[in-house]
């Protein structure tokens, strides 16, 4: 494996990790916005108890892919930075505004529903906006003219490929964090919590595959390059289907642990994060060479082979040291049934 | 405005929203720490209770310090491309360490904020010192890059190539030593400050209520005794960071001090205003020899003056003024807790008269922008470059035009959230008043 492999691996982990974090973190901003007139089902509640302790840490990890990327792909940073100012301009002051306003309402209840309203809305919005980054990377939303290059906003937000990731981002967003929330309420034992969010799932699980398969459609006509790549990639994406019909088919199972109950839900959440991992590692693969097509390559735009060196062993010591305290949050927020039964905030 | 003017006014913006949130997210932790140990030494429960609100309030803070600081470091990206281009090949050590750390305070605030009642009394102290040793190591890496952008070494430009790059020459630069404990150091004094200042306001608002009044006394001398530790700190480390200054960027130090000649025995100048025309430092107090004595500790140190540079290379004159501005506030700060030492131990006097505590009551407000003057200075100084001597700020910007708009966005959600977070901190302590707790635990 070449030193831009290794750089290009750790940056789309990165992106994965957030993905499926950030995912659920939106996710249950939302579903706490949807069941907040309903105090009498614990649906919120289950939510809001998710959210409070993970933002700041799933928070981290967007820094972590900034640095990530500017500190191995120094050479993409000149470009993207430049292209873009706009979109990424509207995510930071999204993210800004929902992340103050969970904070702000632990600590003021009278403001509490106008709170779980922004921070329900910019949990739709965010994830659109995020997603929009991976088909601008397609290319033909960029134009250069006199060796200065130009976001062309118009291109991107009349094009149906565009839309396409949209529609993913948000029904994945729905989907994911409803699932892991059933997961959840299952593991806290709110059987009334559980069977809603079994259900949010199911009903929009087909949704979001129905729009991964728009992308592919739109990708045919857009970004032929990458539709070939991923062509050639089908067994990942063959994989990721069957994955998808194993998640379903695991919310239908009669429960191992509980008499009466219905569903498996940790073996669903574990089925879909292996079916994102198939479907994005397809899309990863396809994409290589390329950063953003057809000007940067990961070869073109790679950090100095000195720096490289120096990071990589700064990730193995950095996460050696933080790998325990990532076990005791996860014991503690997790795992832990009186945090997960616990009635109070 | 120019393009760079717009770019740099915007970057300026953020930062000088953001200092604010993380210099008290840096300084606030020391002091909850150390009520904390001083609860367990005491067996005081007003420590306890101060340790459990300014965590309250600190994590209010943090809700906007840490998305403020998103959008600082990705705004690095998004308007200096050309300078984090080179950053990411040489410096990306800094910003990558700082991940880490910055995890640390993530996973650890939450643990101590969320799961306080479930952990043990020791795990709760070792959260919060991770917190506190999470939020320092960010702020001394972070400074870091700005150490690196005034002494920059480990890498050569050879023919706008990034030549002989020395990753971890670059992290340890001739400047990052000093001037991250500079920061540290007024951090911890600012966050000292701030609780100095709000206790002496509830003071003098509760006059009547001596249990009240004896609950802040220890919260007032408390902050009094650190800001004074630190700001003493602070001064002698100041002193190094100019004889930094004189070392390796002569004409920053020479824009701050007003002096246009070369010479020995150079004079001081405090206060005035820098004039380009006649070159002379108007209405400033001159003190004979002085400055050639702080630069290099010898009255007969030659100390460079600005005209010994191309006039395009100065910074901007006005920083005299920051300059001053920022030492002031720092003297006065160390009077300010010498005084209040002295009042309450050797005069044995328990009891501060009114203007001296409206006097402790701006202490607060008073290191937060003794802060504010100071990276104004220390990035305005470096002007016009990015990198000293390597890349100038009109080489890093971006190729986007409309920064304005951006700006106006920017600046709107700042001021949105600077009044939310005041009204949210007020709602919260409105409703937890004092007393509650006082009474319960008398």
């Amino acid at each position: 494996m070449t030193d831009e492999l290794i750089a290009i691996s750790i940056l789309w982990g990165f992106i994965f990790i957030y993905a499926v974090m950030a995912t659920m973190d939106f996710g249950a901003g939302f579903w706490s916005m949807v069941y907040m007139n309903r105090p009498q089902t614990k649906a919120t509640k289950i939510a809001n108890r998710y959210l409070s302790p993970t933002w700041e840490v799933t928070n981290v990890f967007i820094v972590a892919i900034v640095v990530a990327l500017v500190s191995f792909f120094p050479g993409a940073t000149f470009m993207l930075g430049t292209i873009l100012l706009i979109p990424g301009s509207i995510i930071l002051l999204l993210l800004t505004i929902r992340s103050a306003f969970l904070v702000f309402s632990h600590v003021a209840p009278k403001y509490e529903k106008v709170l779980v309203y922004i921070s329900g809305i910019s949990g739709l919005l965010i994830p659109a906006f995020l997603i929009s980054v991976l088909p601008i990377t397609h290319g033909s939303f960029v134009e250069t003219v006199n060796s200065v290059s130009h976001l062309r906003l118009d291109r991107l937000f009349t094009s149906p490929h565009e839309y396409a990731f949209i529609a993913f981002a948000i029904t994945s967003t729905l989907f994911l964090s409803s699932l892991l929330l059933a997961d959840y309420s299952n593991e806290a034992n709110e059987t009334e919590a559980y069977a809603i969010y079994r259900r949010d799932a199911l009903i929009i699980g087909p949704f979001a595959l129905l729009s991964s398969i728009l992308i592919m459609i739109t990708m045919r006509s857009e970004a032929r390059w990458l539709y070939d790549g991923m062509i050639a990639y089908w067994p990942w994406l063959a994989a990721s289907v069957a994955l998808f019909l194993a998640a379903g088919l695991a919310l239908f199972l009669p429960s191992w642990k509980k008499k009466n109950g219905r569903g498996m839900p940790r073996l669903a959440v574990v089925a879909i994060v292996l079916q994102y991992f198939c479907a994005s590692y397809a899309y990863g693969k396809a994409h290589l060479p390329y950063m953003i097509y057809p000007d940067i390559t990961i070869e073109s735009g790679f950090t100095h082979p000195n720096t490289f060196r120096a990071l990589f062993v700064t990730y193995i010591v950095g996460f050696a040291i933080l790998f325990p305290g990532f076990i005791y949050f996860w014991r503690l927020f997790m795992k832990d049934r009186r945090y997960l039964a616990n009635d109070e905030k | 405005m120019d393009h760079v003017l717009t770019a740099r006014t915007l970057f300026g913006t953020t930062m000088a929203f953001h200092i604010i949130f993380a210099t008290l997210g840096v300084g606030i932790p020391l002091m909850i720490l150390l009520a904390e140990l001083l609860y367990q030494k005491t067996k005081d429960n007003d420590y306890a209770l101060m340790a459990n609100r300014w965590t309250k309030a600190l994590a209010i803070l943090l809700g906007v310090a840490i998305p403020s600081g998103t959008i600082a470091g990705v705004q690095l990206s998004l308007l200096w491309p050309g300078f984090m281009e080179v950053i990411g090949k040489v410096m990306a050590l800094p910003f990558q360490i700082e991940i880490y750390a910055f995890f640390v305070e993530a996973l650890f605030l939450s643990i101590y904020v969320y799961a306080a009642n479930r952990i043990s009394p020791t795990m709760r102290i070792v959260s919060l010192a991770f917190v506190a040793i999470g939020a320092a190591a960010s702020a001394i890496l972070i400074t870091n890059v700005h150490a690196f952008e005034g002494t920059p070494t480990g890498f050569r430009i050879e023919n706008g190539q990034i030549v002989d790059v020395d990753p971890w020459k670059a992290f340890f630069n001739p400047s990052f030593a000093v001037t991250a404990t500079h920061v540290v150091l007024s951090a911890y004094m600012t966050g000292a400050f701030t609780i100095a200042s709000i206790a002496a306001y509830k003071m003098l608002k509760n006059k009547h209520n001596e249990r009240i009044q004896l609950f802040h006394k220890k919260a007032l001398m408390l902050g009094l005794t650190v800001g004074g530790v630190f700001s003493l700190l602070t001064a002698i480390n100041g002193h190094e960071s100019a004889q930094l200054l004189h070392e390796y960027q002569p004409e920053k130090l020479a824009a701050a001090e007003g002096l246009f000649e070369t010479q020995s025995h150079a004079p001081l100048v405090i206060g005035g205003f820098t004039d380009r025309e006649t070159q002379t430092v108007k209405w400033g107090i001159e003190i004979p020899w002085l400055l050639s004595f702080l630069a290099g500790n010898r009255f007969d140190t030659v100390v460079v003056g600005l005209n010994d540079f191309p006039e395009e290379w100065w910074p901007p004159l006005f920083v005299h003024t920051l300059f001053n501005a920022m030492v002031g506030i720092g003297m006065f700060l160390l009077l300010l807790s010498i005084v209040g030492f002295i009042w309450h131990r050797v005069k044995k006097q328990h009891i501060f008269p009114n203007w001296f505590m409206w006097t402790i009551v701006t202490a607060g407000p008073l290191s937060l922008l003794g802060i504010e003057f100071g990276w104004i200075f220390a990035c305005t100084g470096r002007q016009p470059w990015v990198i000293y001597r390597m890349m100038t700020t009109a080489e890093a910007v971006t190729q986007s035009t409309n920064l304005g708009t951006l700006f106006l966005l920017f600046t709107s959600i700042y001021v949105f959230l600077l009044v939310a977070v005041v009204l949210v901190l007020r709602s919260y302590f409105r409703r937890h008043p004092i007393e509650q707790h006082l009474s319960t635990h008398m």
